[in-house]
């Protein structure tokens, strides 16, 4: 495939202007799926979590998932939208081999919840309101694995595998309005719209909210338009963008393909793209055209959902507070900086730091662990950091660890490659690696009068006043003891030594 | 007179005092199936085995003298369109020939705790489309009263089996008229109850907001039992009613229609019915009147509309509900030629697997939903479903029962209809408007046409949820037209003669 | 004058799935030309007040418990495709992308 040409990414926002809309597809995670009572859970051996309704065999019916419903109306109430006085499913008619009904019942006219909005901000902190068309509710489709061929993509297969554990599986589609005027931040702004998505459905407690398996996916629809210009430029969409750093990533790209085609006086073609991570690129799907008639009536064997005020009072009642009042209170309780604060939130750290201190760490301790060594960790080896194997509770674990004089920093970080490891609890790769402290004087002292037998004259210099002297001391009582000592308590035995206790 | 011919309730009586066992039962059935349905094609599959091992098992209980339900041991006939575990099931269709469901519809649950053994699957036009049973992909079920002709459908299976005695009651399902034409047309009692008293679970679905399914049966007292056996709420089917519509055997021991209030509906009789067919039901009136019913004329003009409307919103449902038929999960798979995708082994299965009638319903619904067309087509007819129900409504607040001929005329020859899909649509006259409007509707026999000797059958319709109103007005229609042929319906049909 | 071209039958049966040969085209097209011109007639009779009745007998919030139920088994599952591999439905090459 050749390689697309790309506009320097200033020179294209300076030429245009770039509008993007966003639709987020959330996974619930009810015990059940949406139209029978399957189980909804995910990596079980293929079509074991199925039925006749899942499978579309003749004859089967859906019957609606209240919880599902319920949790709908909390999205829709978390992203300050109305809820529908009425809202019905409808059939959405196409065919494709991992939708077994041929039709996907979803809804058309009648959504849940519409017209809402979410405070988003970006990274320079300036605050954008990005306004909410609807949240719907559909079924997920099955999961197709292609066989034969290269690497797995549909292009080329022999043949492909259809194994439909996910299909009815609750989804909520939730759908922007174009959001215009986000200029050079509109990467981010996406990512940080998605990322606020998903720290309100986890809130929720709705969706396990989980970007590599799939709970959040995102299409992107991006267009642009020369400055001055008023009619909309021709939008791309590109299809499941599963990661916050791809969805930044698949944004810049489309701003800086789409106004290179421009430049040329090329037209951009209405489509679906693909994001590719491994080439860091989106390429051509299927195009918009006519044959897209799905044919949209209401679900004839499902009836209106029309939930009353008193219910969705009750529901509303129950909403956790907005992440914007949340970050709020949150960077106020940790009394971190402005920069501190955004560089959490910007690396999508916020719960895990919040859960961290909720285990016993203090904020700045969680800080340090969360962004520091574990972000190097996954960066190195290129994951989210959510895809990290450690918990909140370890980290808080290791901070406890050092604060009670057990570890040093050095030994920690040992640790914490061993968690990641998988190797267990911290205290339990303490004591499988003995990388304790050693907290004994009597060890530390045999080591502290050997170095010093060795370089007499620090102790005189100590005497003196000359408090540095003793570092030479501590580094060698360090390196003697393997690390594995505390490095203030060496200190403070070593000028105990010199004044002559 | 041998046991086949009898009534379900007279032999549920005899079950019920052990004089007969539901083995005997069922295998004089049995053998009478092996007899007529080669002829006849009423059955598209015989469970032979299954029947008997039920029988044999009810006949158990029953020694052991457990409680058993009223229709304990009385053999059915189950239409091809619900599921039935371990036997095929098909829906009269090539594109599912040989499927074996995993799963039993809630009304074949509801027949196996009733414990009424299965007798086999009946004919019907392919996903009951069709009025003939001619759409079948497995040929025409013939009517017993005359072999050249239909017995109507799409429950053409059903019918011909329980009029020539291969059954005494058998299910049947009605979206548009397909229990109520073949029981008008074999001189059978057939009803179609309010949308969601029995559940649609297990039902091959045609048009999900219409279809229904109901009992055929001898008269009407069978078909009573047999409602009550099959309805009741379900939640595996969201339009199921959620209350009980009460007895309708109760309601089929009803004797006096004294002060009830009849409306024939002006839009249903006169021209366009043949001349037999109006006598009879003249006739049936008249008795009517006689032991005390009061007639008056009601008017639905929105019904000119009706079967417009139904065949927009028919197709529009089966089009959607028949996209599931791809060759992927279960049913035909045909190759196509040349290079194989998925896109072309789906429209090669579907051109191989639909006859004719499914095609033209298929891209008529296609056409009613597309874009650009919903609004005038779909749209529109939702619409007439609300006139009629206003229409209705008008109607029975002047008249507690609402009655028209079931059908403009007697069974017709096979073959006659078949090059002219819309002059068989134009049959479903009088039956269509209930599916619309979602009330239920019963057919029952009211003697034979003058010039052909072909049955005739009278329609009753009723409010929603008012079942028991066509079982209490049917019970007494029935007897004073017994009374007055001082024998049955049945009693007239010709001795079948087969080879 | 019908709307029913063999060009709109052509492409109704592709949003369909069916392959169809030039003679069930012509077929198709002359009797639906018929039976749509028959069935227009609902686009007189309403008129844009007029509610549209999608459920014959109205009901609202039908819901079931969030409680699982008995799947079929993957035996059960399979039992009546064409074609299957490793627990899973088989099915040619896919042409077209989602």
């Amino acid at each position: 495939m050749a390689k697309e040409q790309l506009m320097d990414y200033q020179k294209a926002l300076e030429t245009y202007e770039v509008v993007i809309g966003l639709e987020v597809h959330v996974e619930l995670n009810t015990n059940t799926k949406m139209f029978c009572g399957c189980a909804n859970v995910f990596g079980d051996e293929p079509n074991t979590n199925v039925c006749p309704n899942c499978l579309g065999f003749p004859g089967a019916m859906p019957a609606v998932n209240g919880k599902a419903i319920e949790n709908s109306i909390k999205i829709g109430l978390a992203l300050d939208c109305e809820i529908a006085a009425t809202g019905r499913f409808a059939r959405k008619n196409y065919f494709y081999p991992d939708l077994a009904k041929n039709f996907q019942t979803s809804q058309y006219d009648e959504p849940i919840a519409f017209e809402g909005k979410i405070d988003i901000e970006g990274p320079s902190g300036k605050v954008f309101t990005v306004d909410i068309e609807r949240a719907h509710m559909e079924e997920d489709a099955g999961k197709l694995t292609h066989v034969g061929g290269s690497t797995g993509r549909i292009q080329g297969a022999e043949y492909s595998l259809v194994d439909f554990n996910r299909a009815g599986v609750p989804l909520v589609e939730i759908v922007t309005k174009p959001i215009y005027g986000a200029g050079d931040e509109a990467p981010e702004l996406a990512a940080a719209y998605v990322r606020s998505i998903r720290e309100i459905v986890k809130n929720l407690g709705v969706s396990d909210a989980r970007m590599e398996r799939g709970n959040v996916r995102c299409d992107a629809n991006v267009s642009i338009r020369p400055k001055g210009q008023e009619k909309l430029g021709t939008r791309t969409e590109t299809k499941n963008v599963n990661s916050l750093r791809s969805i930044e990533k698949a944004v810049k790209y489309e701003i800086q393909r789409q106004a290179h085609l421009l430049s040329q006086g090329t037209a951009i073609i209405q489509e679906t793209r693909h994001w590719h991570e491994d080439r860091g690129a989106t390429s051509s799907g299927r195009p918009k055209s006519d044959a897209d008639d799905y044919r949209y009536f209401p679900e004839p064997d499902l009836v209106p959902i029309q939930p009353s005020k008193e219910w969705i009072e009750q529901l509303r009642a129950t909403l956790p507070e907005k992440p914007a009042i949340r970050r709020k209170r949150l960077q106020e309780l940790w009394g971190f900086s402005e920069l501190e604060f955004r560089d959490v939130v910007n690396s999508d750290l916020l719960d895990e730091i919040d859960d961290t201190v909720k285990a016993g760490a203090t904020p700045q301790a969680a800080r340090k662990w969360w962004t520091g060594e574990i972000a190097r960790i996954a960066n190195s080896e290129d994951k989210e950091i959510s895809e990290m194997p450690i918990t909140p509770k370890q980290v808080a674990e290791i901070a406890g660890l050092i604060d009670s004089g057990k570890l040093t920093d050095r030994l920690a970080r040992e640790v914490l490659t061993g968690v990641l490891a998988g190797e267990g609890d911290p205290a339990e790769i303490v004591s499988k690696r003995g990388l304790e402290v050693v907290s004994d004087d009597g060890a530390l002292l045999e080591a502290i009068d050997k170095v010093l037998a060795e370089q007499p004259d620090v102790l005189e210099k100590i005497r003196e006043g000359k408090l540095q002297a003793a570092g030479a001391v501590i580094g060698a009582v360090m390196k003697a003891m393997g690390g594995s000592a505390d490095a203030a308590r060496v200190r403070e035995l070593v000028i105990q030594r010199a004044s002559g206790e | 007179m041998s046991l086949i011919s009898r009534p379900a309730s007279e032999l549920a009586a005899m079950l019920q005092s052990k004089e007969i066992s539901s083995v005997e039962l069922t295998s004089q059935q049995l053998a009478n199936i092996d007899k007529l349905n080669p002829k006849i094609n009423s059955y598209l599959t015989v469970t032979h085995e299954i029947a008997l091992a039920q029988a044999k098992q009810v006949d158990e209980l029953r020694a052991k003298g457990e409680k058993l339900s009223a229709l304990a041991g009385i053999p059915i006939a189950v239409k091809d369109n619900l599921t039935t575990i371990a036997i095929e099931t098909t829906a009269g269709s090539k594109i599912l020939k040989g499927w074996i469901p995993p799963y039993n519809a809630t009304v074949v649950e509801k027949i196996l705790a009733n414990r009424m053994p299965i007798l086999g699957k009946t004919n019907m036009d392919e996903f009951a489309m069709g009025s003939s049973t001619e759409n079948s992909a497995y040929g025409p079920s013939l009517n017993p009263w005359d072999l050249s002709r239909t017995p109507g459908g799409s429950g053409g299976g059903s019918s011909s089996a329980v009029s020539s005695m291969q059954a005494p009651i058998a299910i049947g399902s009605d979206t548009g008229g397909s229990i109520r034409f073949p029981a008008a047309v074999t001189g059978t009692v057939g009803v179609k109850p309010t949308y969601g008293a029995v559940s649609r679970y297990g039902l091959i679905a045609l048009g999900s907001s219409l279809d229904q399914i109901g009992p055929v049966a001898r008269n009407v007292m069978d078909a009573a039992m047999l409602q009550d056996a099959i309805a009741g709420h379900d939640d595996m089917d969201a339009t199921s009613l959620p209350e009980s519509l009460g007895s309708m055997t109760e309601a089929a021991k009803n004797d006096s229609v004294k002060g009830l209030k009849i409306g024939i509906i002006k839009e249903l009789t006169g021209e366009g019915f043949q001349a037999g067919v109006s006598e009879r039901f003249q006739e049936a009136l008249d008795l009517l009147v006689a032991a005390g019913a009061e007639v008056v004329e009601v008017s639905c003009p929105s019904f000119q509309y009706a079967i417009a409307a139904y065949y927009l919103i028919q197709p529009a449902e089966a089009s959607s509900n028949l996209a599931r038929f791809d060759s992927v999960r279960f049913g035909l798979r045909v190759m196509p030629e040349g290079p194989a995708t998925v896109e072309k082994v789906m429209a090669a299965t579907r051109e191989a697997g639909f006859g004719p009638e499914v095609k033209r319903r298929i891209i008529l619904g296609t056409y009613a939903l597309s874009s650009g067309y919903y609004d005038a087509y779909y749209g529109s007819a939702q619409k007439v479903r609300t006139l009629i129900q206003v229409d209705l409504a008008k109607a029975f607040e002047k008249a507690d029962v609402l009655v028209s001929p079931t059908a403009p005329t007697t069974a017709f020859k096979l073959g006659e209809k078949q090059e002219d899909p819309l002059a068989m649509y134009l049959n479903d006259i009088a039956t269509i408007p209930a599916n619309l409007a979602g009330i239920p509707g019963m057919s029952l026999p009211v003697g034979l046409a003058k010039e052909d000797n072909l049955p005739v059958g009278i329609q009753f319709l009723a409010p929603a949820r008012e079942d028991a109103t066509l079982y209490k007005v049917g019970a007494v229609l029935e007897k004073l037209l017994e009374n007055k042929w001082t024998k049955s319906m049945m009693d007239f049909a010709p001795e079948l003669k087969v080879n | 004058m019908s709307e029913i071209t063999p060009e709109l039958v052509r492409h109704l049966a592709g949003l369909a799935r069916i392959e169809v040969t030039d003679a069930e085209v012509a077929q198709f097209a002359s009797q639906l030309a018929v039976i749509v011109d028959s069935v227009a007639t609902v686009k007189a009779a309403v008129g844009s007040e007029i509610q549209a009745t999608s459920h014959p007998i109205p009901m609202s919030n039908v819901f079931r418990e969030d409680v699982v139920r008995p799947s079929l088994t993957q035996k059960q599952a399979l039992s009546g495709a064409a074609d299957s591999d490793s627990g899973r439905f088989k099915v040619s090459a896919i042409l077209d992308e989602d």
